[in-house]
């Protein structure tokens, strides 16, 4: 996919999207209303209002080609820099996806081993290392010192002597 | 003016209390590491870090952050000299002559340079915003709601008429912005709104942090990942030869260069103040202007050591002038201030002029510690220039998944929902391809911060007036503070125009 497609893509989306934000502001009034002022739908539908029409100028300056971005014929995520990102951004949904189930102490340690030791390519020591350690300095960190509670999923019943010992 | 050197006296008290002095001690180190490391700049390490800062109470917090900011353009320039990489993008002119200088094997020379003539931008704006910011916050004491929109107004035309972006791409960021601070609850009839797809964590709101970290933290990182390539790209690491007696000599011919590095100061400081400008463009205009006033302008681009001392001054400088409005007006002046804008609101103080009068020992705090962030970053940086070059040899691929980590658990810290880390992920993947696209996504940030301030300022003066939008140019301060936005706000429309009559006209001359 070139980068101008990519553009024309976002572009429609985004207008897409625009045109879902109006329509769910107006559930709200967004007129006037007497004796009150504006309708609390009022300021989000003008801002996707104007949003809209910034789509639209994007479109029109890329049908007649106007703009660096608009004219570009480069491909818009090249393939091996695309297999990167997707690792990256992957690792990451997977993770967030496993703290609800085997909590924040169960994914974390497997996001360090895999970004560490399979897309850094690091010693299993240091590897290991870090994902021991990270963990722990964010459970002293969050949980005993901020008293900020982090998803734990099944792993809940083996904090309990923890949370005995620390709050 | 003595009442001003008496609160920034008690200011100095607050500063010099064991807790602060601990903490910006470590923010200014933490600022320098985050400032070095290519890809981090200032705002996304007050984005990343800004959840840790619940622990101390908002003095201390406010301190602390401020110490990273400042940091973070110091240490920009030990990338920009030692990889020829700007370790942020305020670091950028600062590669035109710091690289040429390091491969002269003078990088020690570069680096002290940057060093001195940061903490004279940092000391001369400073100075400025103490004897600046009081009168200009009891100036806007009688601010009104229609004066704060005017302002707000302001804020977002000069994205639209001084940024360098597409005109319709920073609309759009600017009103994206502002529409998902308007998720939640309208705050007048106190009905739920834009709860979008019907999903129940949209009623609590669109978090500014979740949106900041999305951007700069998760989406910032992707992009890194883009560049840098996760093997790590080879090592460009320019030796440094490090010694007390080299360091004299450097100082030296550093008073030689005092012309270039005030000069950077002082346009750094007030390019700092504008909302779209900031320390970039501040930093790039303090180069040129110094080549055009340097007697050997043919030396720029090979290894002027004014070419390193106008930028650098200028880019701390203007971290301290986008401070300027953000405490006094409640206007970030750069994104970096914007998101200690929603820390201050998170910490439970309403931004504006306010501030001086309510908590003005968080206020004299803050410029206290600047002064005192100032000369620590100085001495921690000379002291240990060999430390921050061996740190860059950090691989990436161990500081992204640490940077990950606190993203996640940021995101998640503030709300306690994890639909806000879903969110998060979503804002960081969408920013990343929009970033491709060059949509400039300051603005939204800027937004959504300011977002459920200016709502409430439309909406009452619009009340006031009973619908009539004259209310905003009818007022002593509103009316000029308007007109000059919407004068912003038409100025691509005006260039066009000019370049559509001129053009044609310049092709009959010449033909």
């Amino acid at each position: 996919m070139t980068v101008r497609t990519a553009e024309l893509l976002m572009a429609i989306m985004m207008g897409a999207f625009s045109i879902y934000l109006m329509v769910k502001s107006a559930e709200l009034p967004i007129g006037w209303i007497e004796e009150e002022g504006p309708g609390g739908g009022s300021w989000p539908f003008w801002l996707a209002t104007i949003m809209l029409i910034s789509c639209g100028g994007i479109l029109f300056n890329w049908f007649r080609k106007k703009g660096r971005i608009a004219t570009s014929t480069k491909t818009y995520i090249e393939s091996h820099v695309l297999g990167d990102v997707a690792a990256v951004a992957g690792s990451l949904i997977i993770t967030v996806a496993l703290f609800s189930f085997i909590g924040i102490y169960g994914a974390l340690p497997l996001f360090l081993v895999f970004y560490l030791r399979f897309l850094g390519k690091h010693s299993w020591g240091l590897t290991m290392t870090l994902a021991v350690v990270i963990p722990v300095v964010i459970f002293y960190f969050f949980e005993i010192t901020l008293k900020i509670i982090l998803p734990k999923g099944i792993t809940e019943p083996f904090f309990i002597p923890l949370y005995k010992i620390f709050l | 003016m003595l009442e001003i050197l008496g609160q920034l006296a008690q200011g100095f008290l607050i500063v010099f209390e064991a807790q602060n002095l601990l903490l910006i001690i470590g923010g200014c180190a933490l600022g320098l590491f985050i400032g070095a490391m290519p890809g981090l700049g200032s705002v996304n390490g007050v984005a990343i870090l800004l959840p840790l800062t619940f622990l101390v109470p908002p003095t201390g917090a406010i301190i602390f952050l401020a110490a990273i900011y400042y940091g973070a353009m110091y240490g920009g320039a030990i990338s920009s000299i030692m990889l020829g990489i700007p370790g942020a993008s305020t670091a950028v002119a600062t590669t035109f002559d710091g690289r040429p200088l390091a491969k002269q094997g003078l990088a020690d020379k570069a680096l002290i340079g940057a060093a001195v003539a940061s903490f004279v931008g940092g000391s001369i704006s400073v100075v400025l915003f103490t004897f600046f910011a009081p009168p200009l916050a009891h100036v806007a004491l009688v601010f009104g709601a229609p004066e704060e929109f005017a302002l707000m107004m302001l804020a977002f035309a000069t994205f639209v008429g001084l940024g360098s972006d597409d005109i319709f791409k920073t609309l759009f960021s600017i009103c994206i912005g502002l529409v998902l601070s308007a998720v939640g609850f309208d705050i007048i009839s106190g009905e739920p709104r834009l709860v979008l797809w019907d999903i129940t964590g949209f009623l609590h709101g669109v978090n500014f942090l979740v949106l900041a970290i999305g951007i700069y933290g998760i989406g910032e990182m992707l992009w890194t990942v883009e560049e840098h390539a996760l093997g790590g790209g080879k090592s460009m690491l320019s030796e440094a030869t490090v010694s007390v007696a080299r360091t004299f000599a450097a100082l030296r011919e550093l008073v030689k260069t005092w012309k270039s590095t005030v000069m950077g100061s002082l346009l750094g400081y007030f390019v700092g103040i504008l909302p779209a400008a900031g320390a970039t463009p501040g930093s790039l205009m303090a180069y040129g202007i110094a080549k055009q006033i340097s007697r050997e302008p043919e030396k720029f681009g090979n290894g002027a050591i004014e070419g390193v001392c106008a930028p650098e001054a200028a880019n701390n400088a203007a971290s301290t002038g986008s401070m300027l409005p953000m405490l006094t007006l409640g206007i970030p002046g750069s994104p970096t201030t914007a998101i200690l804008l929603g820390g201050m609101v998170i910490w439970g103080l309403e931004p504006g002029p306010r501030l001086f009068v309510d908590h003005s020992e968080f206020v004299w705090g803050l410029i206290a510690s600047l002064y005192a962030a100032n000369l620590f970053t100085l001495l921690i940086n000379i002291a240990f220039i060999p430390v921050f070059i061996k740190v860059l040899k950090t691989p990436f691929t161990i500081l992204a998944p640490v940077i990950f980590t606190l993203c996640l658990i940021g995101g998640y810290a503030p709300t306690q929902d994890m639909h806000d880390v879903w969110l998060m992920i979503v804002f960081g993947i969408v920013g990343y391809l929009m970033r491709k696209l060059d949509y400039p996504l300051a603005p939204a940030v800027l937004a959504i911060v300011l977002g459920p301030l200016a709502e409430p300022a439309l909406r009452q003066s619009l009340i006031i007036s009973e619908g009539s939008f004259m209310i905003f140019f009818e007022r002593v301060y509103a009316g000029p503070i308007m007109v000059v936005a919407l004068l912003l706000l038409f100025l691509p429309v005006f260039k066009m125009i000019y370049d559509r009559v001129r053009k044609p006209q310049a092709e009959r001359n010449a033909g």
